[in-house]
């Protein structure tokens, strides 16, 4: 939509025809002909996707089929077509695993603290943002917010690592120079500190990115709503709570929704990044995708791990249904 | 619009709190370039926060001696210019076919990708997959998987059919078909979108450290995320460090430079790339990002 006027006003020569309203592949005289002889009259278009179709195919639809290996004792040889059948045995297993426990534990209450903490703090950045009046301001603050975004997991744990380190890291400088602690701390060392540690980083990386999309609803807003609010004698305070928050609340409501899918989705190399040099915090960290990960790849269960990656997709689906139908009675839906 | 005083104390609440959030967003990164500019063994004394103290360029003279960082590097560059090229290239054509109105079985192409943006099968079949057709330890395992990307393939499409159909119709009287079309019609007003989908798949190229660790066993492919990774993993015991240099062991025995400098080192320059171009193309984005959700 932004580019449409800019393309336009580009190719210039544009403007003479733009009345003409459909494109289309086939000559009138060929309306008629059969299926096979339009397609091959279409050769060019259809080569330029078929190609693209046939990578999907083999990169995303494989891959569904091989879902299948979660019932099955999957041998690396044989393949999935030999395997012998085993039906929910790896589910079985999953579910009375010692591991299980504390395995959803996590996965749940990192996602939960993600949802409570995580998913509001880029709306309220927006809201701040909103209030800058001073254009040149406002672009500085925003350009810095983006900076961790662009930055990987593994540059984001390499500068965590280094601000939590107990010699020079600049968060026990800090503490210690305040007097609140009187000996290094080794952050990341300790359960107690992890869930923190971890959430504050996902804040951290992603909080400049994830606003925009709210400032962009943010400036769709209505400004005679404000006008009329402002008539109203109703201070800018009161205009984000009257005006602004309803106002979005539809963009709102879809990324919770969203959010609410992702329930088992508690992080992935955020964690395997952040807990690399210590396993002693592996009963706060492990969640449902480093488990699968090290269980599957590390130690060859392919089947157990895949059974787990079903139980999950299924779960998002189910919370994903759920969340939409609340959404709907609310007025609002993904679909 | 006048400002109140409650308006006015807000305003400098929220000026207050935006600028504890740049500094809080800017300070690793910071002191992470000051303790990588700082002679070692200086470092470990502590205290370190926004000035260097003792300035060297050691660290990066190391770094970019080190043959494997600097393969490492050489591999990261070759797939992100590689990766991105005929990613948003085919990409781009892939979409523009999509988005012909006489394409015969258009609705069941796009229901095929579509459905692929709710549904996978998730990291182990892709696992067995990519080892069934033999890309373990090859290159191109970096390239081909991610070549065409269905979310890149509906931002392309929906900008190209909204692109007026009269340019199109002009060339096609002349005889033109979609290839040069769209090679000298299509390409040449797209370039804000092309921006946008090359930054992200650059970017996406350039920090993922993931794949290798699951597809790469030989050292010599290994990008430099996942070397850095690697280096970030043995922090802790030093000597594990100095293997990757021998010009490095007699410089940490004298203790000049340590592990802790030059990981700093090598992760500036692993930023490098990202800081220079991410904030020249921010207007790209922000207006990519928003078609994007548009769409969503």
């Amino acid at each position: 939509m932004i580019y449409v006027q800019q393309s336009v006003r580009r190719s210039g020569e544009g403007e003479g025809l733009k009345t003409e309203t459909t494109s289309t592949a086939i000559p009138a005289r060929l309306d008629q002909a059969p299926l096979w002889k339009r397609f091959i009259h279409q050769w060019d278009v259809q080569l330029m996707v078929i190609p693209g179709l046939i990578l999907i195919l083999i990169f995303s639809y494989i891959p569904m089929y091989g879902l299948l290996t979660a019932f099955q004792d999957y041998d690396l040889f044989k393949g999935l077509m030999a395997s012998p059948w085993v039906g929910f045995k790896h589910f079985h297993a999953f579910f009375t695993d010692p591991d299980f426990s504390h395995v959803m534990r996590n996965t749940i209450a990192i996602s939960l603290l993600r949802l409570f903490i995580g998913f509001p703090a880029p709306i309220l950045l927006a809201l701040m943002l909103n209030e800058v009046r001073h254009m040149f301001f406002k672009r500085v603050i925003q350009t810095i917010s983006y900076l961790p975004h662009f930055l990987s997991w593994v540059i984001v744990s390499g500068l965590v690592i280094s601000m939590l380190s107990p010699e020079n890291g600049s968060i026990n400088i800090l503490l210690q120079s305040l007097h609140l602690i009187k000996e290094p701390i080794n952050f990341l060392a300790y359960p107690e500190y992890f869930w923190t540690i971890l959430i504050s980083t996902g804040v951290w990386k992603e909080i400049g990115f994830a606003a925009i999309v709210y400032l962009a609803a943010i400036t769709n807003v209505d400004p005679h709503l404000y006008e009329a609010a402002s008539i109203d004698g109703a201070s800018r305070f009161k205009m984000t709570f009257l005006v602004t928050i309803p106002s979005i609340a539809p963009v709102i409501t879809i990324f919770l929704i969203l959010q609410i899918g992702n329930i088992l989705n508690a992080g992935f190399e955020d964690i395997l990044l952040l807990t690399s040099n210590n396993f002693s915090i592996r009963d706060v960290s492990d969640v449902i995708d480093t488990y699968a990960y090290r269980i599957g790849i590390k130690n060859y269960r392919y089947s157990f791990a895949t059974a787990i990656g079903v139980f999950k997709a299924v779960v998002s689906v189910g919370m994903l249904t759920i969340a939409n139908a609340i959404a709907r009675r609310l007025g609002t839906s993904l679909w | 619009m006048k400002l109140s005083l409650e308006d006015k104390i807000l305003q400098g609440v929220i000026y207050f709190l935006l600028l504890i959030m740049a500094f809080v967003m800017v300070y690793p990164y910071w002191n992470s370039l000051v303790i990588s500019f700082n002679v070692g063994q200086d470092t470990m004394l502590g205290g370190l926060t926004f000035w260097p103290r003792q300035f060297t360029l050691e660290n990066y003279r190391i770094v970019f001696q080190d043959k494997r960082l600097m393969d490492a590097f050489f591999i990261s560059v070759a797939r992100t210019v590689i990766g991105t090229l005929l990613s948003v290239f085919l990409t781009a054509m892939f979409a523009y076919g999509m988005s012909v109105k006489g394409l015969i079985g258009r609705k069941y192409y796009m229901i095929f990708c579509i459905v692929t943006l709710y549904f996978g099968g998730g990291l182990i079949p892709y696992f067995l997959l990519i080892r069934g057709l033999g890309l373990m330890n090859s290159f191109w395992v970096y390239i081909i998987p991610g070549i065409i990307s269905v979310w890149n393939m509906i931002i392309f499409r929906t900008f190209f059919m909204g692109l007026p159909t009269g340019l199109e119709e002009s060339a096609k009287i002349d005889g033109a078909n979609y290839f040069s079309i769209f090679f000298r019609i299509i390409l040449p007003v797209s370039g804000p979108v092309i921006a946008t989908l090359s930054l992200f798949t650059a970017v996406s190229h350039w920090n993922d450290w993931f794949s290798a660790t699951i597809f790469i066993t030989k050292s010599n492919l290994l990008p430099i995320q996942t070397v850095l990774q690697q280096i970030l993993k043995s922090n802790i015991v030093s000597e594990q460090l100095s293997q990757i240099s021998g010009a490095a062991q007699e410089q940490l025995s004298k203790k000049t430079i340590t592990a802790k400098s030059l990981t700093m080192a090598t992760m500036m320059v692993t930023t490098i790339p990202i800081m220079m171009v991410y904030p020249f193309l921010q207007k790209y984005f922000v207006k990519g990002v928003m078609v994007g959700s548009l769409k969503e």
